[in-house]
């Protein structure tokens, strides 16, 4: 049966593609068939951010008209036999995605035996977002711990119960988990960051995993390599520590170390 | 540090401030999402129809109105029914 996940926030550079790329990579390496596709059409980066630019020849948008074959958009990529790209458009507009079209993509692939199928929206609330997350059947929401980041999160939650396929034919809601990235336990520590429990507070979605702030996200972008690949990282383990969780096994949270509730309250005063 | 806190003590933390701000902000958005639903003004009518079988009521004597307490939605229907008198 596959499961379809996106992963989307609203505001934009949270960090939705690295968790696209990472999350699909991660479950790919656990024996999963995945597919990830980039629904940020016009302004296309999975493929960078996989490492595959140079192998792109036909795009979503190609698929979603019928004027190819599915498989002839597929990217295999290089190191896992169990992972497929596939890259949105550069040169339409948003406007090109169509409901129908993307439906029918979706059941292709369901029909190639794929366990996942990972979505990474664009940022925004508009068609590109909507469609995104229209089929999901689970939603990581990848939040900064900022004010607008945080704002932007609760707004997309809205959306998901209730502008979605499940929502609107009333079957069992989409799955949210909540994903905090580009977290400073240190600045927490010192006030200066809304922390995990305020977040949780605020948003009420449970939590899938914390990545801490790193300077390995933008060597994984350099290289090309999904930030997962990255051995012995912080945020490498952080990643597979949400793929664990994702696949239901107990981890505890990590590199959140400097969080300290009890000193917190004791600082801040109660709540 | 404890000595810094003792003069920092009074202010509150930017991160506090920022927890406070967005609790305001998103009660307040919240609200306006789920305050009336598209079917509250055909909920009414219908409503005005099935008593009206019944009572000869005013259709301004219905008020259904929906609000938010906590993670609770609750429907309010309000209706007024006319004097025994005035029948």
């Amino acid at each position: 049966m596959t499961k379809i996940v996106v992963v989307t926030s609203g505001k934009g550079g949270v960090g939705k593609t690295t968790t696209s790329a990472s999350f699909a990579t991660g479950l790919a390496m656990r024996g999963l068939k995945t597919c990830v596709i980039d629904f940020d059409v016009g302004l296309r980066n999975l493929d960078l951010i996989m490492g595959v630019e140079r192998r792109v020849v036909y795009d979503l948008i190609n698929v979603v008209n019928d004027e190819i074959k599915l498989t002839q958009a597929l990217i295999k990529d290089k190191q896992l036999d169990k992972l497929y790209i596939l890259a949105a458009s550069q040169t339409r507009d948003k406007d090109a995605l169509k409901q129908e079209g993307v439906e029918r993509v979706l059941e292709e692939l369901k029909a190639m035996e794929f366990d996942y199928i990972v979505c990474d929206s664009p940022a925004g609330i508009e068609t590109g977002a909507l469609m995104a997350m229209h089929y999901a059947d689970e939603a990581l929401v990848v939040t900064n711990p900022e004010v607008s980041s945080v704002r932007d999160s609760d707004r997309i939650l809205g959306m998901l119960s209730s502008k979605t396929k499940r929502a609107i034919e009333g079957g069992e809601p989409i799955k949210e988990h909540l994903l905090i990235t580009r977290y400073n336990p240190n600045r927490v520590e010192g006030g200066q960051m809304l922390s995990l429990d305020d977040i949780h507070d605020i948003l009420r979605t449970p939590l899938i995993g914390v990545i801490p702030e790193s300077e390995s996200v933008l060597q994984a972008s350099n290289q090309g390599t999904p930030a997962i690949h990255l051995a012995e990282t912080d945020v490498a383990e952080a990643y597979k520590d949400v793929v664990a969780r994702f696949l239901g096994e107990d981890k505890p949270m990590r590199f959140t170390e400097a969080v300290k509730p009890s000193w917190f309250k004791r600082v801040f005063g109660g709540k | 540090m404890g000595f810094l806190n003792f003069f920092l003590g009074e202010k509150k933390s930017s991160a506090s401030v920022a927890k406070e701000r967005l609790q305001l902000i998103l009660a307040h958005e919240r609200n306006g999402r789920s305050a009336s639903p598209d079917y509250l003004p055909q909920l009414q009518r219908e409503l005005v129809a099935v008593i009206s079988k019944y009572v000869a009521i005013n259709p301004d004597d219905i008020k259904v109105h929906m609000e938010r307490q906590g993670d609770l939605e609750v429907l309010e229907v309000k209706i007024e029914l006319p004097e025994p008198g005035g029948r």
